[in-house]
């Protein structure tokens, strides 16, 4: 089959349509003539763009050369025509073909009068003011939605203390799977990176001052104390918090969220409670398991640039830290998982009926929660200092 | 039935064949162990408003998922308007989907766009119009498929599923395309409304010579405004007229346009012929 034949419409692709105002005895006739549709439609509307439309009397459309229509040439036609009404002249369309009225019926019968309300939005000013108060409004009225939201959880859950077959243990060990299980590699693998980066960048410089097994002190510390549960729930935030946002969003976007009710089901104890249950669960399993790979990581990196043996480098991290260090990282573990589960879930629910929403909240719900993630550390430092611990 | 009738179609088909939009030959369609279609003809003529009937499962969405290259057959050639579409380039394929509209179950709109950015997808790919032109034959299409003006400027989501029927209708419209896939159309339309539909389809149809593939079941549509009816029966395709397949003695074809229903459409036919 030749190119031609399908680049354009019924074979008449190269040809294009032409508009020409002629005088035939005394009265102005509009020849149209060739293709008459979207093709050539662009053009055609610049060609009658620059006739000088008659401003009076009888002026006729002549139709006849007009060898295909479609809806968009049927409809500059009908502009043609309101236009000359509009400048005072009377147009008639003449020998109009037989397949192609129909159609000239259907575009004047369809039209409505063309009013600006798509193309409406303001640009003063006084915009600016407008949009910060959409803004302190929407992040006011977020505030009370999200506590609304850890009202409806805790009452939920509380319920499900009272009668344990609420609790969902399936659900609960599937998120189990997603969000602990297939997450270790990964975690592990951040984590020994982590380790080996910091012990090498602390031996360069202790090694300045032969304070060199300090490293070992410091990095216990650190890894302990913040590293490891940090590494994790940020990791655990982009990994699993996103994909509780982009869940419920899709399920809220094809009703299933409103099936649930209608179904007699609470969403927030179907989808959220098991969400928040297992990653509270998971996530200070997989912060000791950063811990673990973090000090192995620095442990072998502080073994190859400090020549130390193995034994000395646990002898001395043994005096470094104690069981309270690890604790004191250890209990923000599922306040963490806390924040990255209530956020990821209610950003879900605040899903609208479009894909291009599901995508803006799990951006949101992923910056939110790592934000709130080291906002709760700063909190646990501060209170640990006053603390004393 | 006699043995002497010829095959139903048959008699249609060969008289215009050679102006046919859509030629199908020797179609297979298999998912896995599952054989949807086998050695499947069939034939669209130019200008007619075809029917795809069959019971659930028997692949009415996936022989038209096939036909507009949404998904790949087993075996098996698919010429559409004289194009063979599974060896196109990509240019040409793109070419060729310019000339075909497709309108989905339940719309398909993309839903972080208004309805009248919905309609202007396709302008704004594939032609150079001016945004008023656009603007302006997007209104246009919005009245044509019966909806408010309003509804320009609203997204999917704040629309009804007979709305976004009719604004997904509108989209797959935007292009005056010669061939338009439908389907299940006027599923979740009112009657009036459905038959409002009707109307459209067929007065585009005469205007543009416009082809239509329908999938449908509903009857209403089927006997008011398809020359044709294709029903999928045991992996292949039967296409016929109303009338013929109404004499068919197949068990399934019988009890489709036997049934309740069907009888309460074919009497409003009957009733609105006679009238």
């Amino acid at each position: 089959m030749s190119e031609t034949h399908w680049t354009g419409r019924d074979g008449h692709g190269h040809k294009s349509g032409s508009i020409e105002l002629r005088d035939i005895a005394g009265k102005p006739v509009l020849a149209l003539s060739g293709v008459w549709s979207v093709p050539t439609a662009a053009a055609l509307s610049r060609q009658i763009a620059d006739l000088s439309l008659p401003s009076q009397g009888q002026v006729g459309i002549d139709l006849t050369q007009v060898s295909v229509m479609d809806t968009s040439g049927a409809w500059l036609i009908h502009g043609l025509m309101v236009d000359l009404k509009k400048n005072g002249a009377a147009p008639t369309l003449e020998n109009l073909k037989e397949q192609h009225a129909p159609l000239m019926h259907l575009v004047e019968g369809a039209v409505a009068n063309p009013d600006e309300s798509i193309h409406s939005k303001s640009t003063s000013p006084l915009r600016l003011l407008e949009i910060t108060g959409e803004a302190t409004i929407a992040a006011l009225s977020k505030g009370r939605e999200l506590t609304n939201f850890v009202g409806m959880l805790t009452v939920s859950f509380l319920r499900a203390v009272k009668s344990p077959s609420r609790l969902r243990p399936i659900s609960i060990v599937n998120q189990l799977e997603l969000t602990g299980l297939r997450a270790i590699p990964i975690i592990g693998l951040l984590s020994f990176l982590i380790g080996v980066t910091l012990a090498y960048l602390m031996a360069d410089q202790f090694r300045a001052y032969g304070l060199d097994v300090f490293t070992v002190n410091v990095l216990g510390i650190f890894v302990l104390r913040e590293a490891g549960v940090l590494i994790t729930a940020i990791v655990i935030a982009g990994r699993s918090g996103s994909a509780f946002t982009a869940e419920i969003g899709t399920m809220k976007v094809n009703e299933e969220l409103d099936a649930l009710r209608t179904l007699g089901l609470d969403p927030v104890e179907v989808l959220v409670l098991p969400r928040v249950l297992a990653l509270v669960i998971t996530l200070p399993f997989l912060a000791f398991w950063a811990d673990l790979m973090g000090l192995l990581g620095g442990g072998m990196m502080t073994m190859l640039v400090l020549d130390m043996t193995p034994l000395q480098f646990v002898q001395q991290l043994k005096e470094a830290v104690n069981l309270k260090t690890f604790m004191v990282g250890l209990v923000k573990a599922p306040v963490h998982a806390y924040i990255i589960a209530v956020v990821g879930c209610f950003e879900g629910f605040k899903v609208q009926r479009s894909a291009e929403s599901v995508g803006k909240q799990t951006t949101t719900s992923v910056v939110e929660a790592i934000f709130l993630v080291i906002v709760a550390t700063a909190a646990f430092s501060v209170m640990f200092s006053v603390l004393g611990i | 039935m006699t043995e002497a009738a010829p095959p139903p179609g048959l008699t249609v088909e060969a008289k215009r064949s050679d102006e046919a939009v859509i030629r199908i030959r020797g179609l297979r369609t298999q998912f896995g162990p599952q054989i949807i279609h086998d050695n499947l003809d069939l034939d669209v003529t130019k200008g007619e408003v075809l029917g795809v009937v069959g019971g659930s499962g028997t692949g009415k969405s996936v022989l038209l998922r096939t036909i507009v290259g949404l998904q790949r057959p087993t075996a098996g050639s698919i010429e559409l308007l004289g194009a063979d579409v599974l060896s196109l380039t990509d240019q040409a394929k793109e070419a060729l989907r310019t000339r075909t509209g497709v309108l989905f179950q339940d719309g398909a709109l993309f839903s972080s766009l208004t309805v009248a950015e919905n309609i202007q997808v396709p302008m704004r790919e594939h032609t150079d119009l001016p945004q008023e032109l656009m603007d302006e034959l997007a209104e246009l299409k919005i009245a044509m498929v019966g909806l408010p003006p309003d509804a320009a400027g609203k997204y999917p989501s704040e629309l009804s599923g007979g709305m976004r029927k009719r604004a997904g209708l509108a989209r797959a419209l935007s292009l005056d395309p010669e061939i338009v896939f439908l389907d299940e159309p006027t599923a979740g339309l009112d009657p009036i409304g459905a038959a409002a539909f009707d109307q459209l389809i067929l007065s585009l149809q005469k205007s543009l010579g416009l082809t239509v593939f329908m999938v449908t079941h509903d009857l209403d549509s089927l006997a008011a405004i398809c020359d044709r009816i294709a029903a999928l029966i045991d992996k292949k395709v039967r296409v016929a007229t109303m009338a013929e397949h109404l004499r068919d003695d197949d068990p399934w074809l019988h009890e489709y346009f036997h049934g309740p229903r069907a009888r309460a459409a074919l009497d409003a036919k009957a009733s609105r012929v006679s009238a």
